[in-house]
């Protein structure tokens, strides 16, 4: 069924351009100059975001598995994060890989259920799991319930730099983003990359060639698991707080969300999908409950007339990659 | 009197009955994505939003128009169900020759929609829906007391599951259906209206949820998230049974119902996460599922 | 703070001169903060900007050439989102005061961001007692009841009425938990016992299963230790299966008067429950509700309600005298050293834990035939004086009263 229809992204062709290059300086650029003129709080938030659309963006637009149930990496690894650095006095740079590391164990049990199945089961059975352990983090006494873990210290990063000043805070954010975003355009390019794209093309024929598909998908899976954690492992430490929000599917729509507008199978699509509905909310917060329905139409929207993503029609109109 | 783990055998009894409810309504949900998904081969992720939509749809007719009860067990699902049409007409249809996902995002943007609309016109405390007259009351069993109205929506439930099973399974209309699903080309060239076909099975899974919907209004305040989470345990429900099969759907429905209410006495804090653990086996003995056909 | 942002920097030197000023940037910035749109939108809401507008016209701070303006944002019962809107509001806005606050997660999220950038926190909505207890902030008042006061209120009315057995229906949550472990600890001070409990999800919809446990065990009383839509549910089912009709009463213990209006009367009949203030108890709280109902959709004053007036018309007393607004702490100290007294809530105190100081009701449900007018649902069965209503200020272990 998923090989008779038309793949849910535009196929990329291999190598790097100098296209990425201008972009991803333009990008970086915009980064260093950005806190000047825009609430440093929010370009954190946007940041931390950008990170987990792109983790999840590696697994929808790299493999072409809709993950239903990416708030369960994100909001699980900010809760061990925050835990980590509030109870047990851990310094940031390390409870953040202890979150990490906890999305990335998770992503291994989930991904081994899920990959039993394909298409929309897939997407059901990571929906489901994400939310027993919503459930989980509403009942376990650790992560506080509704309270969530508040009043997180940020701590001194390597003993040295404290995080409790903003600029410190939000350059160490701009390097985490960084070190993930050019982790998932490395994997993406690499002979790993490539298997996983020719998974995405035509299963049966990935397999035929000799490839343990199973064993591939799997450990995208995780990698896109670990780096979504890596994300809400930070912005526990930014925002002082892990709650329930981070591991409710509405968090894991929105991701999904981010990546359609952005642009699915694109490298920077995740980041200006996850900066523009970070700004929505920001923005529309005195509308309340309108943002939902307004979400809700971009959905619509994106899906009806606007599948390639705001990045993946630039690209597409100026014939480059991006 | 015997006892079986500490808990009265009678006790025991009354949580299969009460656990046997709510598998009425994971039966009913969970049929309507089966035949909407056999017919479609899209997951209907705004089914909680049309089961909640059902509910105020009820609210509306009793508050505004003054029709009671039983009027909106016949007028809500048309009604909803004609919603379901607009629906697949507009949006739809546009999307079956794309992958499947697609459908899948636009009904769960859909669902953000609705639910989001009637937040803000009805906020989310809820509005109270009285029982109808003839249903309040119940029986005395000795060792519970079980309402009249929860007999009634077991019964009535059953018998909607077992017509639309029987419609499917055992009439000519049946046929075509499953024969469109088969080889749409092919059922065309018979003369018989595929596009429409498949319209009017979108309309009537959706009518199925709004069914659903007035059932649960007299004994769940209506709300405008009350399907929000229950969909995704009905996807869990799915997953399990697999949806190769209309009977598959009912029964693992109603089982999986008793299973939760008996966790509901023996383990209450699991009770919401007992289906997703029983998913999470299944997935791994039958990947296709209790009654799926393949992987 | 070393940095060099122009951003910071701006604000360093707004802040700089509002050091300078009486009141900063010359405007009183009150920012009422509550769920605008979900399960508590009634009981707090769009309700409580509009009792802290009544607080601020009564008070005549134009008359006292004194400006106020009154900003209102919604939480949606999110910690993540209210503390968001507080950072910003404080930041960006200038916002002097926080204001009401319902949902314990929020309040605890909001509770932090104030102490640190030392504004003023005045709590109506919130229920959880550790914001005047490990919690507690040199920079929060705790205005109008709390988990304790209501464990303590409604527990001890019922025990020595009779009801000495005891049924829990918790929500299986840090809240619900809180909640169970106060009233338990009532229960059996007064000689009552627990004779079960069960911990429903959170957020329940069916709770027929452990309605039934509940009316196995034969207790007297079922405690409903949970909130909002789950209590309302709670109570319809159990009218549904018959529960009151059987003998069993339930006792809420966290029910507001908006809840029991959604309910109706013919279902929360029998209801017992405490509360800090009901709008039909003297002229005064009428005269008030009929100008507030007016104003709120019909919809009366909620205990919530009479919190959020009386405590803004506090503040304003202390900044007034103080004629600054600018150190939060010096506010809350004079706020403390100076007795509460407000037309809706009375002459009272607040505590050196920040916990304000009254007295509290328990009442019941009237029956549909009782009621003679609209949102007329309650009668009182008990005062519990001031002296007695709230927790004791050495069992509260805050850090501000040890030290």
């Amino acid at each position: 069924m998923a090989a008779a229809a038309p793949s849910i992204t535009a196929p990329v062709q291999g190598g790097r351009s100098k296209s990425e290059l201008i972009a991803f300086a333009i990008m970086v650029a915009f980064f260093v100059i950005a806190p000047n003129f825009i609430y440093p709080i929010f370009l954190m938030k946007a940041l931390c975001f950008a990170l987990f659309a792109c983790a999840f963006n590696l697994l929808i637009g790299y493999v072409g598995l809709l993950s239903f149930g990416h708030a369960l990496y994100f909001g699980w690894a900010s809760y061990v994060s925050a835990y980590a650095a509030k109870s047990w006095g851990l310094p940031p740079e390390l409870a953040i890989l202890a979150g990490a590391a906890t999305a990335g164990g998770l992503g291994i049990i989930a991904g081994a259920l899920a990959i039993r199945r394909q298409g929309i089961y897939f997407a059901m059975i990571t929906l489901a799991l994400a939310q027993m352990m919503y459930f989980f983090a509403v009942q376990a006494p650790f992560t506080g319930g509704e309270d969530g873990i508040q009043a997180v210290p940020r701590g001194k990063l390597f003993g040295l730099i404290n995080l409790a000043d903003q600029t410190n805070m939000y350059f160490f954010v701009l390097s985490v983003f960084l070190l993930g975003f050019l982790l998932i355009y490395r994997i993406i390019n690499s002979p790993f990359g490539e298997v996983l794209k020719a998974i995405r093309e035509n299963e049966a024929r990935a397999i035929s060639l000799g490839y343990k598909t199973e064993r591939y998908k799997l450990v995208a899976f995780v990698l896109s698991a670990t780096l979504a954690g890596l994300a809400g492992a930070t912005k526990a430490i930014v925002f002082q707080l892990a709650s329930l929000t981070d591991v409710h599917w509405t968090m894991s729509g929105e991701v999904v969300l981010m990546t359609l507008l952005g642009g699915l199978g694109t490298i920077f699509g995740p980041v200006l999908g996850a900066f523009s509905i970070i700004a929505m909310q920001n923005y529309f917060a005195g509308f309340g409950q309108w943002v939902t329905v307004i979400q809700g139409v971009i959905f619509v929207f994106c899906v009806l007339l606007f599948r390639r993503g705001i990045i993946g029609e630039i690209a597409n109109a100026l014939k480059i990659r991006l | 009197m015997f006892e079986i783990f500490g808990i009265p055998s009678q006790a025991l009894f009354g949580q299969l009955l009460l656990g046997l409810i709510n598998g009425s309504f994971y039966a009913l949900l969970s049929l309507g994505l089966a035949v909407i998904f056999g017919m479609l081969n899209i997951i209907n992720f705004t089914h909680g939003a049309q089961y909640m939509m059902g509910a105020f749809v009820a609210w509306f007719l009793l508050q505004h128009f003054g029709l009671g009860y039983w009027w909106s067990l016949v007028i809500v699902p048309i009604v909803v169900g004609f919603t379901g049409v607009v629906v697949e007409r507009l949006f739809l249809q546009r999307l079956y020759k794309l992958d499947h996902l697609y459908g899948l995002l636009l009904t769960f943007g859909l669902a953000l929609i609705i639910q989001g609309v009637f937040r803000n016109y009805f906020g989310s405390s809820g509005l109270p829906y009285q029982m109808p007259q003839s249903l309040t009351g119940g029986q005395n069993l000795g060792f519970m007391f079980l309402p009249n109205y929860r007999v009634w929506v077991i019964v009535f439930s059953l018998t909607i599951c077992l017509t639309t099973w029987f419609v499917i399974e055992r009439t000519r209309l049946g046929a075509n259906l499953r024969a469109a699903t088969e080889n749409p080309t092919l059922v065309r060239a018979f003369g018989i209206n595929v596009p429409r076909m498949i319209t009017l099975t979108y309309g009537f899974g959706v009518g199925l949820a709004a069914l659903a919907g007035v059932m649960a209004a007299p004994i769940y305040n209506v709300n405008p998230l009350m399907g929000a989470d229950l969909i995704i345990v009905v996807f869990a429900v799915v997953v399990i049974g697999g949806m190769g099969s209309i009977m598959g759907a009912i029964v693992t429905g109603f089982t999986l119902g008793i299973v939760e209410g008996l966790t509901k006495v023996f383990f209450p804090e699991a009770s919401n996460t007992v289906i997703f653990v029983i998913m999470a086996i299944v997935l791994l003995i039958r990947p296709a599922g209790l009654f799926g056909r393949t992987a | 703070m070393k940095t060099t942002s122009l951003m910071a920097f701006a604000a360093a030197m707004l802040l700089s001169t509002a050091a300078h000023a009486q009141i900063s940037d010359g405007v009183i910035k009150i920012g009422v903060m509550n769920d605008m749109s979900g399960t508590y939108a009634d009981l707090a809401g769009p309700g409580s900007v509009l009792a802290a507008r009544m607080a601020v016209e009564d008070f005549g701070a134009a008359a006292k050439g004194l400006k106020v303006e009154i900003l209102g944002a919604d939480h949606q019962n999110k910690p993540d989102i209210g503390s968001n809107v507080v950072r910003t509001w404080i930041d960006v806005d200038k916002v002097d005061v926080i204001v009401d606050v319902p949902t314990s997660s929020v309040a605890l999220a909001v509770n932090e961001i104030v102490r640190e950038k030392n504004k003023v926190f005045l709590i109506s909505g919130a229920a959880a007692s550790n914001l005047t207890g490990d919690k507690c902030s040199p920079n929060t008042v705790h205005w109008t009841y709390d988990t304790w006061a209501l464990a303590n209120g409604t527990g001890n009315a019922i025990v020595k009425t009779g009801g000495d057995s005891w049924f829990f229906l918790t929500a299986d949550y840090a809240f619900g938990h809180a909640l169970e472990r106060d009233t338990e600890a009532v229960v059996l001070k007064n000689g009552g016992k627990v004779v079960g409990k069960v911990r429903h999800p959170f957020p329940g919809t069916d709770f027929s299963s452990f309605l039934l446990q509940a009316q196995t065990s034969k207790a007297k009383i079922i405690g409903l230790a949970n909130a909002g839509a789950d209590t309302t549910n709670a109570i319809k089912q159990a009218s549904e299966f018959g529960i009151v009709a059987g003998g069993q009463n339930l006792a809420g213990l966290l029910v507001f008067l908006t809840d029991v209006h959604s309910l109706g009367l013919k279902t929360a009949q029998g209801l017992i429950f405490t509360e800090a203030w009901y709008w039909d108890m003297n002229d005064t709280n009428r005269a008030f509700a009929a100008k507030f109902s007016a104003a709120n959709k019909g919809v009366h004053p909620s205990m919530v309600h009479a919190g959020v007036y009386s405590a803004v018309t506090h503040y304003l007393k202390a900044v007034a005298d103080l004629k600054s607004d600018a150190d939060g702490k010096a506010v809350v100290a004079k706020m403390k050293a100076t007795p509460t007294d407000d037309k809706l809530m009375g002459k009272g105190e607040i505590r050196a834990d920040g916990r304000k100081i009254h007295p509290m009701y328990l009442f019941e449900v009237k029956k549909p035939e009782e009621s003679k007018k609209p949102w007329d649902y309650y009668k009182l069965r008990a005062t519990i004086p001031a002296d007695q209503a709230f927790r004791p200020l050495a069992e509260g272990k805050c850090p501000l009263v040890t030290n």
